[in-house]
């Protein structure tokens, strides 16, 4: 299944910003990270379409994925 | 610090004063507001007579704390008729912690017209004539005093919107590379203006260090609190690599930045304007992408910009500035929205109320959207010359809806909302209604729990325990503003044991006591009820504590959320 992959921040050093990636069915947000080789405490926020969603949450294919390492300002 | 400095400009003197007992725990906002509460009388023109305009550094103001160098501004704000308080880096913090004064009150005002300079040193304030800067902006005011006495001179300063009293003017002051840094929020440098005092030069080469009660323990303890400061990966990387700017992409892909004047919740161009954006121009330039609003910041999350030939154009760019006019002006071109940051920085206007200001300008017709050259040439000619058009403006993002009859007017108590839009980021728009001062985010900063997951994570689309949430952050910000220091100390604290017991530590080690992490929430507590008691004496109820209407009947895209609180609800927050 496809899901599109964004990336931020340091997580786009010698990766991507937008891509579309292929997983096999009932892959989760964890399965897209070691996929991507980003260690699991480095993320800080995961969205799918927008909203925040857990490491464990089992993707659907046609999503949208947003991850992003810890950050913060204001 | 043992010293209250106060300033009367009706008869041009100064008093010094000993700090009454009940005043000797306070620091930073716990002292200014405490001040403000107990002398100005909460009826009063906030640019009469009555009104009282309050410095005060924070308690390790001076020490070799890590982040401690910010100052405190209080008074009545005019922008809100609230209490307010304004915190700013730049070195006068620590100027004020080496020359032992706890406070400055300036009171009174000079015969009409007359603008004075201030220098302040170890024997307390003498008063100049300054009526040579009238009419002068914040870098020529900076350049002046340097001349006058040397590079060293700590300088507070307004530009013209500060002279002429719009409420949207701030007091800048000078950091340590000769730039300058805001007391931002609520229309302070109004106060400074109608007190007649155009500039406040400092010389505290004949100060001395802050005494430290327990050396030892002060030293083990900021170690720590240094260490958490560069182990969390917020403060150690996120934020030094870059800066606050960073929050564009994350809070456009929630769904909830303000974009078009509050229109949308999600920006197409978004990432011509993101940190990731600002970093690799600043990079690619040979800018500085870190940089100290204060002496002895380790977080370094402001950043020097520079324009293609390396000139600099502005520094200290931040998150809610590149947000208010990349974003909610929809001006793309971030050379153009650097260029405005500066203007605002050299004529004195607080750079979140300049944005929404300019953004509804454009709501109202009278910009185009996203013409990033014309908005720098009403920043400079309209509201830097005070012409009745520049007025209408600097007077504030209220002031332009109420001159054009609009109703998307993005404010609470009088000031503008800034970079988080409260329909899908909930917690946040609890704290821009209930804080004592205004739409302010750095009240109580829900974004933390809300977005960025730091210190547990509370789904920012749903009401669920936003007001628990806002309450619990508003009366820790509160305590921590009266340390002095940084408001980005909050993610540490929020997430390593060890980050706020040693901040506790050090302040114990500093005056030889002995508080507990309970009683520094109750001083938060304290802070906010002595201002709510303020506000609700200046005639403020339960009434003002809203947002405005068209968030409830306006759904913000992509979520199509609207503002759904009940009064009841938000009145919860009060619940404490």
């Amino acid at each position: 299944m496809k899901i599109t992959v964004k990336l931020f921040a340091g997580f786009r050093n010698d990766r991507f910003k937008v891509d579309d990636l292929e997983f096999p069915e009932n892959a989760t947000v964890a399965d897209v990270l070691g996929a991507l080789k980003i260690n699991e405490p480095e993320l800080g926020v995961a969205m799918i379409n927008g909203r925040h969603v857990a490491k464990d949450q089992v993707l659907k294919g046609g999503e949208t994925l947003s991850l992003f390492p810890k950050v913060g300002g204001g | 610090m043992n010293k209250i400095y106060r300033v009367n400009m009706k008869d041009l003197t100064c008093k010094i004063e000993e700090v009454p007992a009940a005043w000797a725990g306070l620091g930073g906002r716990g002292l200014t507001s405490t001040i403000v509460a107990a002398e100005v009388p909460p009826t009063c023109h906030p640019l009469g007579p009555n009104n009282k305009l309050v410095f005060a550094p924070g308690l390790l103001a001076g020490t070799a704390a890590s982040q401690s160098g910010r100052m405190s501004a209080g008074a009545k704000s005019p922008l809100t008729g609230t209490i307010k308080e304004s915190n700013a880096g730049g070195t006068s913090a620590q100027s004020f912690a080496k020359l032992g004064i706890k406070a400055m009150i300036i009171e009174g005002q000079p015969a009409e017209g007359k603008l004075y300079e201030l220098h302040v040193n170890n024997d307390g304030v003498t008063f100049h004539d300054a009526s040579a800067l009238k009419g002068k902006q914040n870098f020529d005011v900076v350049d002046a005093m340097n001349a006058k006495y040397s590079p060293k001179i700590g300088v507070v300063t307004i530009g013209v919107p500060g002279e002429e009293r719009m409420k949207a003017a701030n007091i800048s002051v000078k950091d340590p590379d000769q730039k300058l840094r805001s007391h931002g929020r609520g229309g302070l440098g109004a106060v400074m203006g109608s007190k007649g005092v155009k500039v406040i030069t400092i010389d505290d080469s004949a100060g001395s260090k802050v005494e430290i009660a327990d050396p030892e323990k002060f030293r083990a303890a900021a170690k720590v609190f240094a260490k958490a400061m560069l182990d969390h990966p917020v403060t150690g990387e996120g934020l030094p690599i870059y800066g606050t700017t960073v929050l564009i992409n994350i809070i456009n892909e929630a769904g909830g930045l303000p974009t078009k004047n509050f229109r949308y919740g999600t920006c197409e161009h978004h990432d011509k304007v993101s940190g990731e954006t600002l970093h690799d121009v600043i990079a690619g330039r040979g800018g500085s992408t870190k940089h100290g609003c204060h002496p002895g910041c380790i977080i370094q999350c402001s950043q020097v910009y520079v324009d293609e030939n390396k000139e600099y154009i502005t520094s200290g760019f931040e998150y809610e500035t590149i947000w208010g006019l990349g974003i909610n002006c929809m001006i793309e071109d971030l050379d153009d929205c650097a260029r405005i940051d500066n203007a605002m920085d050299n004529i004195g206007i607080d750079s979140i109320e300049g944005a929404v200001i300019l953004g509804t300008a454009m709501e109202a017709g009278m910009i185009p959207w996203g013409d990033g050259k014309e908005c720098l040439r009403v920043m400079n000619e309209e509201i830097g010359k005070a012409t009745p058009f520049g007025r209408i403006l600097g007077n504030g993002t209220k002031s332009v809806g109420d001159a054009y009859g609009l109703t998307r007017v993005a404010v609470v108590k009088g000031q503008a909302i800034p970079a988080y839009d409260p329909r899908t980021i909930k917690g946040i728009g609890v704290t821009y209604a209930m804080s004592t001062m205004g739409a302010d985010h750095t009240a109580g900063y829900a974004i933390a729990t809300n977005i960025l997951q730091v210190g547990g994570h509370v789904d920012p689309l749903k009401k669920d325990g936003q007001v628990e949430l806002s309450r619990n952050l508003c009366i820790a910000t509160a305590a921590v503003d009266s340390t002095g220091m940084c408001i980005f100390v909050a993610f540490p604290a929020l997430d390593i044991a060890e980050c706020l017991p040693s901040l506790i530590d050090m302040i114990n080690a500093r005056y030889g006591i002995n508080l507990s992490g309970d009683d520094v929430t109750e001083l938060g507590k304290t802070i906010m009820k002595t201002e709510k008691a303020f506000n609700d004496a200046a005639g403020f109820s339960k009434a003002d504590d809203r947002l405005p209407e068209f968030f409830e009947y306006e759904p913000l895209p992509p979520h199509n959320l609207v503002w759904d609180f009940t009064g009841e609800e938000l009145d919860e927050f009060w619940n404490f």
